[in-house]
């Protein structure tokens, strides 16, 4: 597929790609190279100019690079949102806002408002709005990109926790390679504008993936060949 | 999963004595009596050594004015009771300023083009001056109550406007996609994110249209004369007959008038704005 803008530019040119559930699958790439425009034509948010998308997901669900809560909800209430817009009755929304809370580890928070939260708490509250809509598509753009080191090594873990229970097809956008290493089933590789995939690397080990795991020799040598891939076409 | 971030509350400072409390209390209230004594000050200084002995019936000094008004109740019972009309006149203005105001808004933002079509006419609401529309007002309304709301109105419109479109439009281009994504109608969108997105600037354009009511109000009275008269319509009278501490005092009145009603609005600003937001400390 491609995708050209009416002011000319070009983001992606023949990019073709596919996902099937129970993958996770990250795309790395040099900021501007398009990334984030390949989940929004994924999610509908943009249409392509070429080329087709096909999406069977019954659900699809997006996380953004900000935790994009609702600042005047509380933290259950900013997860029952997606079923409130989807007109489910109250108390099943609000029980499965609860699950989702629990989930992502946010049991007893749920009456703070996100002002009241850590940035990583709240990026846990939008992990769980994402979840709670049970997507077997779930779009990621970026979102531990704004969060400190410690957090975002967390954030990770979590989320390969999470993936390892839920199993839905994962889009995962990222600049960060060992990000991108430690959390997929496979890692593609991006040119910069207009975007192109270059490389497709398979990254070989089974859910749960210890934190350890990163400092392995094997995980070195894949993050070295990620990079090089990216170095020689950025 | 036991890997929650724990967030301990760090326990409250510990209340401060009470006369410690008393103590702040008159530290932030000092600069304000410091400037009323000085304002007195200067107030007698003008009196008594600037304007020559003959022409001090100008400015009679503070005493002089507030004593005689003060005590007086038949200069301070209509007084009282212009004020009170002024006050309705105020209100009245406001909730429709309030009301037109915010659908106004709404309106704009529900369609580029609406904006497009209609912010000009708020501008130009705000930008023409209000003596300029008073003769027509009078014309139209006639020249008592209904007229003297009119120009409340038209002085409280525009900051309603601006700050409840600023509002409605500063939910972020993120939030509106997820909206987007789960395939929110135009009146989910509107009541689940526009508007209590735009709540703290409606309050505000609140503080601001009240404060701007009350000068409405007074301008309102001051030109339309017909049926009991309003603290602006008394401020011309006492003028014409050059009444100078009646027309100080009302004049104080007016002031003080204003400063209440921009006090209540902006408590409650902070208030409500507080509580919507999960009570933030400070």
């Amino acid at each position: 597929m491609t995708k050209r803008f009416p002011t000319g530019t070009v983001a992606l040119t023949d990019v073709s790609m596919s996902l099937d559930s129970g993958e996770f699958v990250t795309v790395v790439g040099p900021s501007g190279c398009g990334k984030s425009t390949l989940l929004r034509l994924a999610s509908g948010l943009e249409t392509a100019t070429g080329g087709s998308i096909e999406v069977s997901a019954r659900a699809t669900s997006y996380v953004f690079q900000d935790a994009t809560l609702l600042e005047w909800r509380t933290a259950l209430r900013n997860v029952e949102l997606v079923g409130e817009l989807r007109g489910a009755s109250r108390e099943e929304r609000r029980s499965r806002a609860r699950a989702a809370l629990d989930l992502v580890g946010l049991t007893g928070f749920e009456s703070q408002h996100p002002r009241q939260l850590s940035g990583g708490m709240r990026m846990r509250v939008s992990l769980a709005r994402a979840l709670v809509a049970e997507p077997d598509l779930a779009l990621f753009d970026e979102p531990f990109g704004a969060l400190d080191e410690i957090t975002r090594l967390q954030m990770q873990t979590e989320l390969q926790r999470i993936f390892r229970q839920e199993r839905f097809a994962g889009l995962f956008i990222t600049h960060s390679v060992s990000e991108a290493v430690y959390l997929s089933t496979r890692v593609l590789v991006m040119s910069g504008r207009p975007g192109r995939i270059v490389a497709e690397i398979p990254i070989p080990w089974d859910y749960p993936r210890p934190p350890e795991l990163r400092y392995s020799a094997e995980f070195g040598e894949i993050t070295g060949r990620v990079s090089t891939a990216l170095g020689e076409h950025s | 999963m036991t890997t929650v971030e724990t967030r301990v509350e760090t326990p409250a400072p510990q209340a401060d004595p009470p006369r410690s409390v008393a103590r702040s209390a008159l530290r932030s209230a000092l600069p304000i009596i410091g400037a009323l004594v000085g304002f007195v000050a200067v107030w007698y200084l003008v009196t008594y050594l600037v304007l020559p002995a003959k022409q001090r019936f100008l400015l009679p000094p503070p005493h002089e004015v507030y004593g005689t008004t003060f005590s007086n109740p038949q200069l301070m019972g209509p007084m009282m009771e212009a004020l009170a009309r002024s006050f309705a006149v105020a209100l009245v203005g406001l909730v429709i300023a309030v009301v037109f105001g915010i659908s106004y808004a709404v309106v704009m933002s529900q369609w580029a083009w609406a904006e497009k079509v209609l912010y000009p006419y708020a501008v130009i609401l705000q930008t023409i001056p209000i003596l300029a529309l008073v003769p027509l007002i009078g014309i139209w309304l006639g020249y008592s109550f209904l007229a003297r709301v009119a120009v409340c109105v038209i002085i409280a419109l525009f900051p309603m406007v601006a700050n409840t479109l600023f509002g409605l439009q500063s939910a972020s281009a993120a939030a509106h996609d997820l909206f987007t994504l789960n395939k929110a109608t135009r009146w989910q969108r509107l009541v689940k994110l526009q508007f209590p997105a735009a709540v703290p600037s409606i309050f505000t354009g609140l503080r601001n249209a009240a404060g701007l009511s009350v000068i409405g109000a007074i301008v309102g009275d001051y030109f339309f004369q017909q049926g009991s008269p309003g603290i602006g319509g008394l401020l011309r009278v006492y003028t014409q007959r050059l009444q100078m501490e009646a027309l100080l005092t009302s004049v104080t009145l007016t002031a003080l008038f204003g400063v209440v009603i921009f006090t209540i609005f902006a408590v409650l600003d902070r208030a409500v704005v507080g509580r919507w937001y999960g009570r933030v400390a400070r």
